[in-house]
């Protein structure tokens, strides 16, 4: 009980911005519960969970479905991508550029241990 | 304080969840069965003709649209036996929700126009009510679907617009032309 307290005053709200080269082969950053940051930060696990769904998907589709900014999932996806978890084909649909993101093995694996941990976390606390 | 670890574990689950369930609201659309669906109504618009006031007519594209239902339905349960798919359920039954409801005024529709000597001016009423069915359906889905639910109301209008004679030609561009059109978009974009 008391490790669980313990674990649970570690535990960030919302950890951000992991590492700018976190991916699996790097090593990524962990929180003291050993979960993932690169996709704790919650846009990021927006932009995986949706990936997870869909075979790709566009920058605007990804913009439109979180809510968010064209910055602001810039930097996200950028990190994602660092990190190995999602991959980015640029293309041209005509003269207009498009950019489409899809999910790697890593990320997929990297969703289902967070999935994972979560769950196990859910368990724990239920005793 | 442990109830705090677990209302936020229970917290990322729901976002990942409701994010995974509005992305995959998508994922269900078939953009080859479009594709297929597309196919089969230019070839019903081919064999029905200029629409008459015969059941041969009517037929054809009650035949045709039971044919389409089919390849839909094939088309999207071949395409949610992907991974993500498991959290199509509840999009697809809101989809269904919504989608359902225009189809099924198309039908009483089709009966009381067929009962009033009205088939000739059937196209008008399906392209219309399949597009609302298409855009209210797709409110909550990616911009290209409730674009084409409203490509086909635009066509339903102009049919209606236009002398009965060209029923056949707005159908095999609606049913037809939109279908393989915004088919190969959303195998394009969305898969499958």
């Amino acid at each position: 009980m008391a490790g669980r307290k313990a674990a649970v005053e570690r535990i960030p709200a919302k950890a951000d911005v992991g590492p700018a080269k976190a991916g699996p082969h790097s090593g990524a950053k962990r929180t003291p519960l050993d979960l993932d940051r690169v996709i704790h930060e919650r846009l990021r696990l927006g932009i995986v969970s949706a990936l997870a769904a869909n075979e790709r998907l566009s920058f605007t589709d990804l913009k439109r479905l979180l809510r968010t900014t064209d910055g602001n999932l810039s930097v996200h996806a950028r990190k994602l991508e660092d990190a190995d978890y999602i991959a980015c084909d640029k293309s041209f649909a005509g003269r207009v550029p498009r950019t489409e993101y899809r999910l790697t093995a890593a990320g997929r694996r990297a969703l289902e241990k967070y999935l994972s941990h979560m769950e196990a976390i859910i368990r724990a606390a239920k005793g | 304080m442990p109830d705090a670890l677990h209302d936020h574990a229970l917290e990322h689950l729901r976002y990942i969840r409701d994010t995974m369930e509005r992305a995959g609201a998508f994922t269900a659309l078939p953009g080859w069965g479009g594709v297929a669906m597309g196919g089969t109504a230019s070839v019903a618009a081919l064999v029905a003709g200029p629409p008459r006031e015969t059941t041969r007519w009517l037929a054809v594209w009650l035949v045709e649209a039971g044919i389409a239902a089919a390849i839909g339905l094939a088309a999207i349960a071949w395409k949610i036996r992907s991974p993500g798919a498991v959290f199509v359920a509840r999009p697809a039954r809101r989809f269904a929700l919504a989608y359902v409801p225009p189809l099924a005024a198309g039908i009483v529709f089709t009966a009381v126009f067929a009962a009033n000597g009205l088939i000739a001016r059937l196209p008008g009423c399906w392209l219309l009510s399949y597009g609302v069915a298409l855009t209210t359906g797709g409110a909550l889905s990616v911009r290209i679907v409730p674009l084409m639910g409203l490509s086909f109301m635009l066509l339903g209008v102009a049919a209606f617009l236009a002398p009965a004679s060209y029923g056949d030609v707005y159908m095999a561009a609606g049913f037809g032309g939109l279908h393989i059109g915004f088919g190969l978009i959303i195998a394009r974009r969305y898969g499958g």
